[in-house]
């Protein structure tokens, strides 16, 4: 008989079915991603040939498409332009069209990063704000409170979004880099309050007691001692709160039309010669995709503890 | 350093109050222990010297200045906590010089301060550790440097060696006495141990039900306890009582139990009520073939040293300490005798001990 393993330590069979099962998930989250990616790196024929084609000759024609305005132009023009002076021209001029400036997609990219960085750190500083109150004080209510905050999430947001057009139209927010930050801080803080309030409770009070007889003021104590051994909370919450404001779909196609118009409503009005530009399409996804695939990776040591809490006292 | 005073300090929580009108006078550079069981208001007190609790009313002096009120941080005094509450994500010398970054001290200054508060208390060769690589030992050395560094009015403890284990519990409690001796700062420490009392403190306030029922030299908690409380809190095991159906006269100094007549010192107070008690400590008691209380063995424990022989009698169990060499069965029949005068008698209605030749 094998004595070598405990009883509480899986057999190697089910460890090797586990294993089997988290690859085949694997392979099949991750084929409409990969797909994705692929489609960036086609052109526009091989994007929509039937059957679709699994191997072909990769071109960055999506990139191009994605990031510049183009016209097309007869022939006889093209040939009495100097020739082009790098190769992305010379890749627009190959399909008989010429570049007439930059897209709107870096501009709606980088709303999408203020915004969503930006309601990102709000969310998670008043969060933790306000979680460290619930947790140490006596709220008066606290519980009525608690439940109140929470309650706000019990309607899809989009619920309210006549009342909030019209308030940003009144208010001026409508199309603003910081309306659109204040509706998702606000959508966001109630699930940040709740996650983050779990994480304080987790925390002795003593740290800041100690802290606070050493000479700092409890605000002082707050930053130096508790949010430190909160990061675990601060970094899961931060990734849930990031990936709802980068994702949100609804209210930006309803508040923002050029100046806050964040990414998510732009990418699928792309549109090139007669259809969608697939290439571009999948392009701008792709690199939609990575900002918060970037910030989850950095936190995912933390996430990882993170998604645990309460399970084990450290 | 200073002496700590607090006078009629109450502390109430809803309906509940924590500490009773408490009175209470700590020296400068005494080592001082509040005792008690849990929930008898020990910490509260010592948390309202440390400013982390704010006293219903009352007030607390630290020196001459009347700090009830004030923050914790503008007490200067230094708290080492149960669970340490070391800063995890700092180092050993980050934790010993966090109190001294925020008074302002050059950074030459910090670095002198914390390498002396380290080799005081031999941590100094795990400066750079971090705190989760250490031994329970070591944490709660490097607790005692974070409070030693600032060099504070006074060191609060609150039950720092309730999470060590018997070995180094022990061993800490030798270390402390010593740091004690060699700094002589006025500590004030809590505790519901009542050997770690008895070992480290020049004088002890025992509490109970949020009141000091008293505060005294550990000898004179252990002898001539002021409250029946006291009597059976201290002691392993506690005080003997026997119940007793008649008032106390002045000047008595036999007392009729069970048709026997007993010696007790000679009574100086006329008791209030008319069922009292009579409190002996297991040693003053020893076995005897007659002339005693009547009972019969129930369970001898041994001790190595002494051997304690409970015995079942009309007045319930009661414990003798006796010497080694006494030999008994279970279920005998033995008469048991005060051997010394060494006995108290308990008020029935105050619970406080009356004052006689022996309690003067």
């Amino acid at each position: 008989m094998d004595t070598s393993r405990s009883y509480l330590e899986p057999s190697s069979f089910s460890k090797k079915l586990a294993a089997t099962i988290i690859i085949v998930y694997t392979v099949i989250t991750l084929i409409p991603i990969s797909w994705m990616v692929m489609t960036s790196f086609k052109n526009v024929n091989s994007a929509i040939s039937y059957p679709p084609e699994v191997f072909f000759e990769p071109s960055l024609e999506g990139y191009v498409n994605l990031f510049t305005n183009r016209s097309r132009q007869s022939q006889e023009y093209l040939d009495s332009l100097p020739p082009p002076e790098n190769w992305y021209e010379e890749l627009v001029r190959s399909r008989e069209m010429v570049i007439t400036g930059p897209s709107k997609f870096l501009g709606r990219y980088s709303n999408s990063m203020i915004i969503g960085f930006g309601s990102t750190f709000a969310s998670v500083f008043l969060g933790a704000l306000a979680a460290y109150a619930f947790s140490r004080f006596r709220v008066p209510l606290k519980d009525d409170l608690l439940f109140f905050i929470l309650s706000t999430r019990m309607f899809p947001p989009i619920a309210v979004a006549v009342p909030i057009f019209i308030m940003y139209r009144k208010l001026g927010l409508g199309d603003t880099h910081l309306g659109m930050i204040i509706l998702y801080t606000v959508v966001n803080l109630s699930l940040a309050v709740w996650l983050l309030k779990g994480f304080m409770d987790e925390i002795p009070k003593e740290y800041e007691e100690a802290a606070m007889i050493d000479g700092y003021s409890r605000l002082q104590a707050f930053f130096k001692v508790v949010l430190p051994q909160a990061m675990t909370g601060i970094a899961a919450t931060a990734i849930f709160c990031m990936i709802f404001s980068w994702n949100e779909y609804a209210f930006a196609v309803l508040l923002t039309q050029f100046n806050a118009q964040t990414a998510p409503p732009f990418i699928p009005t792309i549109i090139g010669e007669g259809g969608l530009d697939w290439p571009a399409i999948g392009a701008g996804t792709t690199l939609f995709l990575l900002p918060v695939m970037i910030f989850t990776i950095i936190l995912r040591k933390h996430l990882l503890r993170g998604i645990t809490f309460g399970a084990v006292r450290k | 350093m200073s002496q700590i005073k607090i006078s009629n300090l109450q502390k109430s929580f809803g309906d509940f109050t924590a500490v009773k009108n408490s009175n209470l006078t700590i020296n400068d550079k005494e080592f001082f222990v509040l005792l008690g069981p849990s929930g008898c208001g020990k910490t509260t007190t010592l948390r309202m010297i440390a400013g982390l609790e704010l006293p219903t009313s009352g007030e607390i002096y630290l020196g001459e200045e009347e700090v009830g009120m004030l923050r914790a941080s503008e007490r200067d005094i230094a708290f080492v906590f149960q669970l340490f509450a070391l800063y995890p994500h700092m180092n050993v010398k980050n934790n010993l010089s966090f109190p001294l970054k925020m008074q302002g001290y050059s950074r030459s200054e910090i670095k002198t301060r914390v390498e002396e508060a380290a080799k005081l208390l031999r941590i100094d060769h795990i400066l750079n550790s971090s705190i989760s690589s250490l031994s329970g030992g070591d944490r709660q050395r490097v607790a005692l440097g974070r409070a030693l560094v600032r060099r504070p009015k006074a060191f609060l403890m609150d039950e720092p060696l309730g999470t060590l284990d018997a070995e180094f519990r022990e061993l800490m409690c030798l270390e402390l006495k010593k740091l004690h001796i060699d700094i002589g700062a006025t500590t004030v420490y809590v505790t519901h141990d009542q050997l770690e009392a008895m070992s480290l403190a020049d004088r002890i306030a025992v509490m109970d039900g949020g009141e000091i029922l008293q505060a005294d030299e550990p000898a004179v908690i252990y002898n001539k306890p002021a409250t029946k409380f006291v009597a059976s809190f201290i002691g392993s095991p506690g005080m003997n009582f026997i119940n007793i159906d008649q008032g106390i006269s002045n000047e008595q100094s036999t007392l009729n139990i069970e048709g026997t007549n007993f010696n007790i010192p000679k009574q100086y107070e006329i008791s209030k009520s008319k069922k009292n008690s009579f409190g002996i400590r297991p040693e003053n008691l020893s076995l005897t073939n007659e002339g005693g209380l009547k009972g019969s063995v129930f369970g001898v424990e041994y001790l190595g040293s002494r051997k304690i022989v409970t015995v079942k009698t009309n007045f319930g169990e009661i414990k003798v300490k006796t010497n080694i060499s006494t030999s008994v069965k279970i279920n005998e029949n033995v008469q048991i005798k005060p051997s010394n005068n060494n006995i108290i008698i308990f008020d029935g209605e105050t619970d406080r001990s009356l004052k006689s030749e022996f309690m003067n």
